[in-house]
């Protein structure tokens, strides 16, 4: 019978395309709308997980993310330096500075700022250069998307106005090694490019030395952001961060810990969950509505051929069967053809700047979705077959 | 219930010389809805259904045909009174048992055919097979064999949208018989067709389902194809009127 079943449902190309379609698209808006929603939140953390060498990352208590910066006095480097358990302890830099372009205008950059003599918190990967180069003059290294955007230079032979500007709309061409910024008034020259994770706020990295950085920076007392933490082997970096925080008074959090306390502040503070969650839900009401009543109409439309086979002799539990069949299969292709389409936006917005992180988690998300809304629809359908009257098929 | 014609053969003693009854009624009321609106569609229905012949159940519209139908073939509940089918009464079954005994006992023809319009002919044929659990292949290959004795071998790749409305009828003959049941049931099955080709299906009907002592009940009111029954049972309000048999018949066809 579920070759009759899978008739039925192939027969009326156009039903059977239009609970399809409900099915798609839900599956796809919900998948795309997610996976945006994740991409964003990852970039909220993506300097975190850039960074990878430490342990403990230790702050000023009042820090609440990872961009809000409560600078520290340098003597707290010391201090942490002198808590039992601690491998190692480096300084990090980091700060929003001006960088002025070539053409006049001025870009913020994300500068950070790294411990002179073991460069520790620096970049993963890096494309062009060496992070050693960082100990040349004057030397900042630029993330790769930066360099071809927001800092990219003029192309050669742009004309030049009185006061020596290039006119913005003139073609611009990545920033490679060798070219020079000026960073708060400060020359720094290009000595590398690295890949990092996109920023939330998407401004260009640049990484330099953490005494280089605090030059840059606009004069302040304290300017010490971050203390990178290393614990000795065989001591837990748990104990170790209780340790620091009851002889510092500083906060000392695991990098996973951070991640979660950053990401936990832009869904408290910030409006993105819900404006995602809404586009997440309106995907799932809209195809619920399309595949609910598509089904639901496909149903009724063979309520007749239903209840000629419950004449002949079909058992409830033989057209409940076919029922959940057919829902099984166009749920199956509504979720495999808008799961495919959502991720052809992973493929699509690679090098752009869309934030889309496809993880298996939002696929099951997706998946729990499209079961629910083939339930409801088949729900609608399933009662009515269940109370038909066989004796349906006398009447003309 | 009366019998008519001198020559009439009550269906008792047609079980007494030894053909067996199909199905027999006593006293089945059956009533729809409920208070001022509750209508009494059957009223004490007495009827006998032999084995071996063609019954015809005729009478106006809103008469009690249909309903007296669903009864017997066990898709609609009786209110009061005894109906068996082949020894078996479908109240004292579970409604699983139920439907598997009527998926076993009997075919249906119906006033729209009722095929599915996304199977082919073999296939239409084949569902009261695969419904009994038989499979796919072993079961359409069976609905060509009928579709063969229907005359509609060459057809049996055919959806309903490509035949006639005769050509239909006749793949739902086909698809009554192919699980061999023992007693059919046909509602109008030539209201929906012209007077040539209801006389045909008619006659295909008579030819292919009585074999084996198998019991065919129509329920009809087209007196065109009055001839053709062994036993007309004539009913009004609810009630078997009359039931005519033998020269009876055929006096009945000339009166309309």
């Amino acid at each position: 019978m579920f070759f009759v079943a899978l008739k039925m449902l192939t027969g009326d190309r156009a039903k059977f395309f239009g609970i399809i379609f409900g099915i798609t698209f839900a599956s796809m808006l919900i998948t795309q709308q997610a996976s945006i929603f994740v991409g964003i939140m990852t970039r909220t953390f993506g300097f975190l997980t850039d960074t990878n060498q430490p342990d403990l990352w230790v702050m000023d208590p009042k820090v609440q993310f990872v961009d809000d910066i409560k600078p520290m006095q340098d003597t707290m480097l010391l201090r942490v330096r002198g808590v039992e358990g601690v491998r190692w302890a480096m300084p990090l830099y980091k700060g929003l500075i001006q960088a002025r372009m070539e053409n006049g205008t001025f870009q913020t950059c994300n500068v950070v700022g790294l411990d002179d003599a073991t460069l520790i918190g620096g970049p993963g990967e890096m494309v062009e250069g060496s992070l050693e180069d960082l100990r040349l003059a004057d030397s900042v290294i630029v993330d790769q998307v930066g360099a071809a955007t927001r800092l990219a230079k003029p192309a050669p032979g742009a004309p030049r106005d009185a006061e020596g500007n290039i006119p913005k709309d003139w073609p611009r061409i990545p920033l490679t090694v060798g070219d020079t910024l000026e960073l708060n008034d400060r020359r720094a020259v290009v000595v590398g490019i690295c890949k990092v994770s996109r920023t939330f706020q998407s401004q260009p990295v640049v990484y330099t030395t953490y005494s280089r950085a605090t030059r840059y920076a606009p004069q302040q007392r304290k300017l010490l952001s971050f203390i990178l933490v290393k614990a000795e082997q065989g001591v837990d970096p748990s104990i170790l961060s209780d340790r620091i925080t009851h002889q510092t008074g500083l906060a000392a959090y695991l990098t996973k810990d951070f991640i979660v306390k950053t990401y936990m502040y832009f869904i408290k503070y910030t409006g993105i969950p819900i404006n995602f969650g809404i586009s997440v839900m309106l995907g799932f009401l809209v195809g619920t509505a399309i595949a609910g009543q598509t089904f639901y109409n496909f149903t009724l439309d063979n309520l007749k051929q239903f209840g000629a086979l419950k004449a002949m002799g079909a058992s409830n539990g033989r057209l409940l069967a076919m029922i959940l069949l057919q829902a099984l299969v166009v749920g199956v292709l509504g979720y495999g053809i808008g799961v495919g389409v959502g991720s052809s936006f992973a493929i699509l917005s690679k090098n752009s700047e869309l934030a889309f992180r496809l993880v298996w988690q939002t696929l099951v998300v997706t998946g729990v979705a499209v079961t629910f809304i083939c339930i409801l629809a088949s729900l609608l359908s399933i009662q009515k077959v269940i109370r038909l009257e066989p004796a349906i098929v006398f009447k003309g | 219930m009366s019998t008519a014609a001198p020559s009439a053969q009550p269906a008792s003693s047609q079980a007494a010389s030894g053909k067996g009854l199909a199905a027999y009624c006593r006293g089945v009321t059956k009533h729809y809805g409920s208070g001022s609106n509750q209508v009494l569609a059957l009223r004490g229905i007495d009827l006998e259904i032999p084995a071996g012949k063609l019954t015809m159940l005729v009478g106006p519209s809103g008469c009690g045909k249909t309903t007296l139908i669903s009864v017997i073939a066990g898709i609609l509940d009786r209110d009061a009174g005894e109906c068996s089918v082949f020894g078996r009464d479908f109240s004292a079954m579970g409604q699983r048992e139920r439907t598997r005994y009527r998926g076993e006992n009997i075919g249906f023809v119906f006033q729209q055919f009722n095929l599915l319009p996304t199977l082919n002919a073999a296939e239409n044929v084949a569902v009261p097979l695969m419904i009994l659990g038989e499979g796919r292949a072993a079961a359409v290959a069976k609905g060509k064999e009928y579709l063969a004795q229907v005359g509609l071998g060459d057809r049996w790749k055919s959806l309903p949208s490509q035949l006639s409305g005769g050509q239909q009828q006749r793949v739902a003959i086909a698809r009554a018989l192919v699980h061999s049941p023992r007693l059919i049931v046909c509602d109008e099955p030539t209201s929906a067709l012209d007077h040539e080709t209801g006389g045909r299906v008619m006659a295909l009907l008579k030819d292919v389902a009585l074999k084996n002592d198998r019991a065919l009940v129509i329920v009809t009111h087209d007196a065109r194809i009055f001839s053709y029954a062994d036993q007309i049972a004539k009913m009004d309000d609810g009630r078997v009127d009359q039931v005519i048999t033998g020269s009876g018949i055929t006096a009945e066809a000339r009166g309309h």
